[in-house]
This record gives C-alpha cells, structure tokens and sequence, in this order.
C-alpha cells in the first residue's frame, strides 16, 4: 500500500436517526400522501434508505390551502422583524445538525462528504443568514416603500443540490413575506423532510412552508395549481419550456433556472496552475452535476497541449468512490437515468469524431458511477460541445483570438455562467463585458455567495435568485397607482429642503 | 561580471541556466526567461492548498505518516545562545527521539550555525560515517544567515568553513534586497559562488539549499521567481525561510515551490528538493504538507533527499501522537525529552 492510498476515512451515518417512512409536511405536520409511497435509494450502493410519499394532486390542494390559510392569517400579518426572528432560527438549527445534513445529503444524493459539509451546509446556513437580514429592510430592495409580498409560492426543485435548492427558494420567498409548497426533486427528499424537522424545532408557524414529496405530476400538480401566486422552478429547459406554456397568461410571477453550457475561456497568460484548479472545480464539483458547470473548455491554441497534458496529470489525482469517505473527491452520479444519458452523449461523442479521455480508476461495482472524462479534438458542431451533458464529461476547444473566443463562448442556446482566467485585469473585464452569461467568473469558478444574484440569459432561464435581485423575484411594488410612489417618496423632506 | 557584445551583463555560467535558457546566458537574458514564467492567482493557491489539507489521514496512513515526517526532519537549533553542549544534547534526540521506543526513526540531520559543526560531527560519532545506517546528516546555515546582509568574501568563507569542517549540506540564504531591487543576475552569481565555495577538495559538493525567506519576497510570484531562479543557479534544495521572520513556511508558500519544483522535473527529469522551515509545530500540520507533497509532485519526493522539514518542536508533537498509535491514550510532555 502506498501512502496515496490513503487508509479509509468513512463519516459515520450514525449521527442519522432516520424514520422508515416520511409523510408529506402539510401545516406544520407530517400526513401520510394519498399517491403511491416510493423508496429513496443510496445512488452509491443502490441501497434503500427510507420510504416517502408521493403526494396526489387533492394532497397538493391541501398544501397550497394551508399556505394560504397561514399567508392570510399569519404570514403577512407579521412584522418583518418578526419574519427575520424565524429565519435567523431556521439558520442557526441548519449550523446546528450540519454534520447530520451533511452525510444525509451525501447518503441520498451521492455527493461527497467534503463537499455537503464544506459547501452545500454551510450555504444553505449562509442564504438564511443572509436573508433573515432582509426581511426588515424590504424598502431598500429596489421596489420602492413597502413592497407586497406575493402570497403562495410554489416552488420546484432539482436534485443536484437539495437542500441547497430548497435554501435559495424558500429563504427569499419567507423574508419577504410570502408562504411555500415546495416540491423537492422525487430521488433526493430526505433532507427536505429533515428540514421539515427543523422548522417545527425552529417553532415556525404552521402552514408557512409546506412540503410535498412526489414526481413530475405531483410538481405539475403544483405549478398548475390556481392558488398559487408565485412560481419557482429549477431544472431542466424542457420542463421550465412546459411551465412557462402552462403559467402564461394567469398572472403568476415565474422564475426559472434551467440549464447551462458554460464556457470556461483560459488565456495563454492565466496562472496556469490555478486555472487547471478552476478547470477541474468548474466541471469535475458534484459531479459535475450542475447547471452553471464549465463543461467547454475554450483554451487559447498556443497553451492547448501544454493545458490538456497538465489536466489530465491532476485528473490522475483525483478519487473516485464511496461519498461517505472524507477523502473522496468525485462521487456516485444521482441516478441510474442520469448515468444513462452521460453514457449515451459520451458515445456521440467518439462517434462524432472526439478523443475520449478518463484516468485509470477501479469503480465500484454497485452504485451508478462515470469517471471523470475529458473530450479533446471537439469541434462546435459536435453534440458534447452543444447539449448539457450534466456530467463529469469536460469538452475541450480551441480559440486564437480574444474575438474568437467570445464568440464561441456565446455560441450556446443557454447562458447561465462563464469563466475567464488571464493575468491581465483589463482583458478579463472587456471579456466580460461582453459574453450573454449570467454569471461570470474571473480567474475561479463555481463560487456561491448568498449576496450575489445567480441567473441565466437565453434558454438558460430568466429572473434571478440570490441578492437584492434574488429578493425582487418575490415582491411586487406597492399596491396603488405609481403616483402614489412617487408622491411617497416626495414626502420624505431631503436634508435642507423646502419645509 | 564583465560586459558581452550585446551590451548586456554576463552572469556567471551555471550548467542548468545555460542548457535551459541558452548559451547567450545575460542579466537580461535571465531577467526575461523569469519574468515570462506563469503568474500564480492568490486566491486559487490558497484555496488548493486549504483544500489538499482537509485531507483526512487515519489509522495506517497515519502511522505512516508520523513515522515518515520523523525521518523528513532537519532539527534545528539556532539560537545566539546554543553552545556545545546543546548541541551534542540535539544531536542525541536525533539519535534517539524517543528513548521510550527504539523503534522510532531517526531524523534526517541536525541543523546548526557553522561554528557548531565540529560538536555535531563529534557527538554523531559514528552515525555521521558515510555508509553508516540511520545516517545524519549535519547542515549549517551559512552566508551571514539569517540576514545575509555581508560581503561576497564572507559569506563565501562563511560557507567554506562549514564545509570544512564537515558540514554535509549548506543552508545559504539569497540577497532578498537585491532580488527586491530587480539584480536577479547578482542573486544568480552569489548562489553559483556559494555553490562553488560547497566544493570539498575531493571535488564532492555539499549540497546546497537555497533559503528565499519568502516571509520578506511577499508575494506568491516574487516566490515563484526566486524558486526558478535559485534551481537555475544551481541549487539542490529550494527552503522557504530561516525562521527568523513571520510569515515563516505555510501551506501556498510550500506548494507553490513544489510546483516550480514539478515543472522543473518536467522540463529537464532533475529532482530537486523543498524544505519548509519554521512554524510547523504540530504533526497535524506536518501531515498537510505531506498531503501537499505527495499529490502535488508524487509520493517519490518524500525522501530526505527530496523533501525536508525545518523544525524543532515538532518531533515532539509526533513522538506523543506515535506514543497515542501505540498505546491508545495521549500521554503528556512529561513523556518526551525536552531536546
């Protein structure tokens, strides 16, 4: 045994006190569905883990009834002192049991463990934080004095980042005072129901959130669902398509977050080695299970081989396997469909013309698992440079020109996020300035900050979460003609004005 | 240095800065081979390095480990007040560190201020013999360390009393100020020099580590500049500090040097080692810089000969946590001997 092989450093899933079986939170309670109960498997052994309900569409309607009722009689009766009260409780109960969110988040989703303790938990702690600070302060989020709340939200989340999804949704909608149904993706509920726990720790008044577990019809259930004023989806561009046809026209505020082909550009003068760290973080975290991945890689023509030769050196380093082990670095893929659709692009790929690569790895025989892979001689016209491939599967291109590579990275139907790594500041802003992303990252990747407004362009979605933005997304400006604004804010006497 | 028809200033021919750079070896040549190496991002090293030290090293690995750090050890005194008989009393905990179990390695060498030599060399006895097994080593610091601030000539004496004397390996310290000022060819031409003054008269060189006291260079390119430049002139090891200034080795400071150190290998298929120095207290550190190691340049690297760590407290640190492997309860400093 050499030393790299580093002796096993399991976390422990005792800190976990699951129940067999979890209801549907409806009203501050746990009620069993009427849909058909399902099992959430462990994507890393295929092993059950608990049994959750599915919720039927009269479920649903008892939902979306309860957050009504609480948003009347409750909710938006509170100050938003009093919301925040909440809020910072919610946040200080996530820090509290992060170790057990931790590895119930590895466990169901199969990510791993240094991931949902270094990044998914603390964040999710962080966006609470962060918008429990709001909740009083609605008059500075850009909508003039005394914004409304919506009333109920319905919100839709993906599996990737469970409970990190249902953070950036249900925070924001709270804080400015609106009440939830939130539909957690139908392979990753547990940590929703775990939270669900700790909203009746946290004393949350009943009805405020309510969470129904299900698949896609219980989720067109909600979004569908009359009585809602607000809705929120992540996902996929075909489903946000789908809810954008069906929510038109009925007066919902939607927000959608879809998909994304990011672009990560690396200039001949990027500090090479960070920007192979920026590489590998951008495609290779979760998975790269996620929408804001920088799965083309644009690499200036005249550091291409010197790029690709030390990626695939750190790509050697990285381990691949069980979630739980604290050392591990890449993970199982969420679900046998998932790996499926990795495999089946990957193919395209080399049919297409594409040189595949993947380091030597032993990959368990249980579980659903894809090593990490990188494609180079891929041309634009090639299905892996196009479709989200929502996998470890990086695509490397090539540009000359500052010129080119802009207008390669912007080749995309979608536009969610970008990455620039160069030496030089004046290049890096003139670049940015001009790629269709909503985010763009500079000389690093894949970094969240609960203050920072997160979004796509194009096909990748509209609206944003996160920030004073993310805030906007669920308010609406004072009731009553503009005039009234305006005449609000008139009647505020600046410092040495007319008396 | 003299002035070649370029116009430029000659730097004295080192053997690696010629084959890498080319024959037309200048300050200005030097000068701009350095200033074209890849920047280094602050805060993408950080993040690596925080990143490679949440690696978590149990059971096997850590044992492991501890005894591996043991083995990587340069223990160090020095101190204006160290005398004799500190030394010998050094030189002894490196014979044996922990009398308590004999089964502990021995460090790699003692390292001590050049008019200490004599009294390491004496009290290793037989164990400084050149085939002797568990051999250890004696380094010096020499050329007006920790400052370095003296003339060429004395600190080229500096170093050749050392060697005299039986010093096996030299730890100089380079002209910060003059790196500061942009002479790199006056740093390039004082580690030749020292190089130079390491020969013994059997032609032999003690090897030579080149220390950058990266606490006073700042920034993470300034150290990057300095490593290529001291492997350039001729170094065997690239050290990251006396000690003697805080900041003192951290984790990015280390791995950037190991990553000038992997590029160079890359290059040119010659091993050169690192030695962080000073503030590495505890084995859980030490474990991080292995970590580092390892997953940066490779396991082959963790050799005395490749990689080494500057320290003295330290030893004691491992010797309670190996004396918690082996028993299964933490003991207390009462348990290891002061040096």
């Amino acid at each position: 045994m050499t030393f790299l092989e580093y002796a096993p450093a399991p976390e422990s899933t005792s800190i976990l006190d699951l129940k067999s079986e979890y209801g549907l939170f409806i009203n501050g309670e746990f009620v069993p569905g009427n849909g058909e109960s399902f099992t959430t498997i462990s994507p890393a052994t295929e092993q059950k883990i608990t049994t959750i309900s599915c919720a039927s569409e009269a479920d649903v309607d008892t939902a979306v009834a309860a957050a009504r009722r609480a948003y009347e009689k409750t909710w938006s009766k509170l100050s938003g002192t009093d919301r925040g009260k909440y809020l910072f409780r919610i946040a200080r109960l996530v820090q509290e049991r992060s170790r057990e969110l931790a590895v119930a988040e590895t466990l169901d989703n199969g990510k791993p463990i240094k991931e949902s303790r270094d990044v998914d938990v603390p964040l999710v702690a962080a966006w609470f934080f962060y918008y429990a600070g709001w909740a009083d302060k609605l008059d500075h989020a850009g909508l003039g004095p005394n914004p409304r709340s919506l009333g109920v939200a319905a919100q839709v989340i993906p599996w990737n980042f469970p409970l990190l999804m249902l953070a950036w949704k249900i925070a924001p909608a709270l804080a400015a005072g609106n009440t939830v149904v939130l539909k957690p993706a139908e392979t990753t509920s547990l940590t929703a129901m775990l939270f669900a726990e700790i909203l009746q720790q946290a004393d949350l008044p009943a009805g405020v959130v309510n969470i129904v577990t299900g698949a896609g019809a219980t989720g067109s259930a909600l979004v569908n669902h009359p009585d809602v004023n607000k809705v929120a989806f992540t996902g996929s561009t075909a489903v946000g398509r789908s809810i954008a046809r069906s929510t038109a026209g009925t007066g919902k505020k939607l927000t959608l977050e879809l998909g994304g082909k990011g672009a990560n550009i690396v200039f001949d003068d990027a500090p090479i080695d960070q920007a192979i760290e920026g590489i590998v973080n951008g495609i290779f975290f979760n998975q790269g299970q996620v929408c804001c991945a920088g799965s083309r890689l644009l690499v200036q023509e005249s550091v291409h081989d010197e790029v690709v030769e030390r990626l695939k050196e750190r790509l050697s380093t990285l381990r691949v396997g069980d979630p739980l082990d604290k050392n591990t670095d890449i993970g199982a893929i969420n679900s046998a469909s998932q790996l499926g659709r990795m495999r089946e692009l990957s193919d395209i790929g080399e049919q297409e013309g594409a040189t595949r690569w993947s380091p030597a790895s032993n990959l368990p025989q249980q579980g659903f698992w894809f090593p990490p892979t990188i494609f180079t001689n891929v041309s634009t016209s090639h299905r892996i440079a196009r479709d989200e491939i929502f996998g470890p599967v990086l695509s490397v291109l090539t540009f000359r020109t500052p010129t080119e590579a802009i207008a390669k990275a912007n080749n995309t139907p979608y536009g969610l996020s970008a990455g620039i790594w160069s030496d030089k500041g004046s290049r890096v802003l003139a670049v940015a300035d001009k790629l269709r992303a909503g985010v763009v990252w500079a000389n690093t990747f894949n970094k969240f900050d609960p203050a920072s407004p997160f979004g796509g362009y194009k096909e990748s979605g509209y609206g944003r979460e996160g920030g004073r933005h993310g805030l906007g997304a669920y308010l609406a400006p004072a009731a009553g003609p503009k005039s009234s604004v305006v005449s609000a804010i008139m009647n505020k006497t600046p410092l040495g004005g007319s008396k | 240095m003299e002035t070649t028809a370029t116009g430029s200033t000659a730097i004295a021919p080192a053997s690696r800065a010629l084959e890498v750079i080319g024959g037309d070896l200048t300050e200005k040549s030097l000068r701009r081979y350095l200033e074209g190496i890849a920047g280094v991002d602050a805060v993408g090293l950080e993040a690596r390095a925080a990143a490679l030290g949440t690696r978590s090293i149990k059971t096997t690995s850590k044992a492991w480990a501890l005894d591996k750090i043991i083995s990587l050890i340069d223990l160090t005194t020095l101190e204006g007040s160290d005398t004799p008989g500190k030394v010998r009393s050094l030189v002894a905990k490196a014979l044996v560190p922990d009398a308590g179990d004999l089964s502990t390695p021995r460090v790699a060498a003692v390292c001590v201020y050049g008019d200490m030599v004599p009294y390491a060399v004496e009290a290793l006895g037989r164990a400084h013999d050149a085939d002797a097994p568990g051999r250890i080593n004696v380094a010096a610091v020499a050329t007006a360390f920790p400052s370095g601030r003296a003339s060429r000539s004395v600190k080229l004496s500096d170093t050749a009393d050392a060697v005299a004397a039986g010093a096996d390996e030299i730890d100089m310290v380079i002209d910060r100020g003059a790196f500061l000022s942009g002479r790199y060819g006056l740093v390039f031409d004082e580690i030749v020099a020292v190089k130079e003054a390491c020969r013994r008269p059997d032609g032999s060189y003690a090897h030579l580590k080149v220390i950058l006291e990266t606490g006073e260079l700042n920034t993470y390119d300034n150290i990057r500049r300095a490593s290529w430049l001291s492997i350039l002139a001729g170094g065997d090891f690239i050290k990251t500090s006396t000690g003697k200034v805080a900041p003192a080795a951290t984790l990015p400071v280390t791995l950037s040097m190991l990553e000038v150190v992997r590029d160079w290998h890359r290059l040119t298929g010659e091993k050169i080692g690192v030695k962080p120095a000073g503030g590495i207290r505890t084995s859980k550190d030490a474990i991080k810089y292995l970590v580092t190691v390892a997953e940066t340049v490779g396991e082959e690297w963790l050799e005395p000969d490749l990689f080494r760590f500057g320290a003295s407290s330290l030893l004691n640190d491992l010797l309670l946590q190996r004396q918690k492997l082996t028993s299964g309860s933490y003991s207390g400093p009462a348990y290891v001997t002061i040096d």
